[in-house]
């Protein structure tokens, strides 16, 4: 549905003949009906890539082509069969909620504009203030008249840039539940966003981007990657001997002490578990609670995010 | 076209609710053309009887021919007010153009706009037809008022027939639109690049400066207007807009627009 190749922009710089790279060779595919989070610090190129996705902005080098239209070649295609939410709503305060959605829906050439227009005015839950200026709009409101905008053509990918931000928890559940619906009907979504939590439990694929793609998996996937697969027995008391027991025992690959816990790295926990189970209620431990522990994607980001500036300093 | 029709629809509706924009397009023209109207009405009595020669320049003597020195300073006297009907539509789209641009980027609206299949010709066509049409048609209004208040204020038969001269209808109706062109692209450029709407108003303005020359150079008897004048004013303004054209259309790339204005 999405797929790059080696996809670079550079900006000229502020001084003379400087030049600033915003992307850097970026390669990557995404599928259809995949819902993928595209994560990175401020400035790390993010919005400049949906640009160029977007066919808004040239890209200086590389290729890629969006549901089936290639950038570059087909850029009016592109324009057609994508949606998009800026960081910003971007709406038109004069004008009706219903004006703004109507705009838009003639400027995609949607078959019945006025269909369209009440669809998403009522799927969103804004057809009663459908004759209200935008302007008069809470920020929750005029964030989903924006997502209504993005959708009006059925557009079957979608960018989402910071759906969620500046949102309160209700609204920001609401626009995570309608992205989930999104997701049902088949839609590609490419997510950019700064809420680890959100892109944890949305998306199917995280990219984590800060000028090049520094990892890209499933966030299940990136936590193995850097932190292995760790369970945690919760004991009524630990004893350190008991640390160098569990250590020994085959298929373990680390075993260490955290006040009464004992953490332990192992490959495959369903087959490992009862073993040591078994083996800590042999040792007289009190086993107060078993599980998995799961590192959060903030932690997988940073390790990326910081590891990449280490090296590049 | 149907998106250029869309365009300039949302255009008309979201900049005619600003007070300033309506103000600039219904109550100027109109004291425009109630101005020259109310000079006149005073100066009826002044106008009626036969003048001093040499009050006027030689240049209008020679242009006024057998016509009697009362009509003559009647015709002088309007045609002073003749550039008038050329600077309504300079500043009439350049108040229209700088708000629809700047509340644009003050809103960030631009981006989810450029983000449809709306070609950068048609968004700038848009933009421009919705900021050059009221003002050419307001122009129009305000001329037509002129014309029908000038026999009411006591005009003579020649001063009539000067305002329906073939001078007058080439500056209303060919010029006026052509400098109605080079405001809107003139300000769009200008709003690229500023924030506040009346900076942008304030910069554009400075393109009344050439038709206030033409109001000086003829009160001075340098000039005075005629077809063929016109023809050259408008021969030139229109080589002004194709080479304003051809850089606000370089200007209104969504790259340039996205990366470059603020």
């Amino acid at each position: 549905m999405i797929d790059i190749h080696g996809l670079s922009k550079t900006f000229q710089g502020a001084t003379r003949g400087a030049v600033v790279e915003a992307v850097s060779d970026l390669s990557l595919t995404v599928a259809q009906g995949e819902v993928f989070g595209f994560l990175g610090p401020n400035g790390a190129g993010k919005t400049t890539t949906v640009r160029m996705l977007c066919a808004l902005i040239a890209p200086t080098r590389g290729t890629a082509t969006v549901n089936g239209h290639a950038l570059g070649r087909a850029d009016q295609a592109i324009r057609r069969s994508v949606g998009i939410l800026t960081e910003t709503p971007g709406l038109y305060d004069r004008l009706s909620a219903e004006a703004n959605l109507r705009l838009f829906a003639e400027l995609y050439d949607v078959a019945d504009p006025a269909a369209a227009v009440k669809r998403y005015l009522g799927l969103l839950g804004l057809w009663d203030r459908r004759q209200d200026p935008a302007g008069s709009f809470s920020k929750g409101m005029r964030q989903k008249l924006a997502i209504a905008r993005a959708l009006l053509h059925e557009p079957r990918v979608l960018f989402l840039d910071e759906p969620t931000s500046g949102l309160d928890p209700e609204a920001a559940r609401l626009v995570r539940d309608f992205i989930t619906e999104l997701r049902g009907e088949g839609r590609t979504i490419f997510l950019t966003t700064h809420n680890l939590d959100e892109a944890d439990r949305l998306c199917d694929r995280i990219g984590i981007f800060k000028t090049r793609l520094l990892a890209v998996d499933t966030p299940a996937a990136l936590r193995r990657t850097l932190f292995g697969r760790q369970v945690v027995f919760h004991l009524a008391r630990l004893d350190p001997a008991w640390v160098t027991a569990i250590g020994a025992l085959p298929r373990v690959q680390e075993a260490h002490a955290a006040g009464e816990k004992l953490v332990v790295r192992l490959e495959t926990p369903e087959t490992t578990n009862p073993i040591i189970v078994r083996e800590l209620i042999a040792l007289g431990a009190d086993i107060q609670f078993v599980g998995e522990l799961r590192h959060s994607l903030e932690d997988i980001y940073l390790r990326f995010v910081n590891h990449d500036a280490g090296g590049q300093a | 076209m149907k998106h250029i029709r869309t365009l300039i629809a949302k255009e008309w509706a979201e900049v005619f609710k600003n007070r300033i924009v309506i103000f600039t397009v219904s109550a100027l023209p109109l004291l425009m053309a109630l101005l020259p109207l109310g000079i006149l009405l005073s100066t009826g009595g002044a106008m009626s009887m036969e003048g001093d020669v040499s009050d006027l320049p030689p240049s209008m003597l020679k242009a006024c021919g057998a016509i009697a020195v009362g009509d003559c300073f009647q015709i002088f006297l309007l045609n002073q007010f003749l550039p008038l009907f050329m600077m309504m539509p300079l500043f009439i789209p350049i108040a229209i153009a700088s708000y629809s641009i700047v509340g644009e980027k003050t809103t960030r609206s631009l981006e989810p706009l450029l983000a449809t299949p709306i070609t950068t010709e048609e968004l700038l066509a848009g933009k421009a037809l919705a900021a050059v049409i009221p003002a050419v048609l307001a122009t129009w209004a305000s001329f037509a008022v002129f014309l029908i208040g000038l026999p009411l204020v006591g005009a003579s038969g020649p001063a009539l027939l000067t305002a329906l001269s073939p001078t007058w209808f080439a500056a209303t109706f060919l010029v006026g639109p052509l400098v109605a062109v080079l405001a809107v692209i003139f300000a769009l450029m200008v709003s690229s690049r500023v924030n506040d709407p009346r900076t942008a108003e304030q910069i554009s303005g400075a393109l009344v400066v050439p038709v206030l020359g033409l109001v000086f150079a003829q009160l001075a008897g340098v000039l005075v207007l005629n077809v063929p004048l016109m023809l050259t004013v408008a021969a030139g303004v229109a080589v002004i807009d194709v080479v304003l054209v051809f850089f606000g259309a370089r200007l209104f790339q969504r790259e340039v627009i996205l990366t470059r204005w603020k």
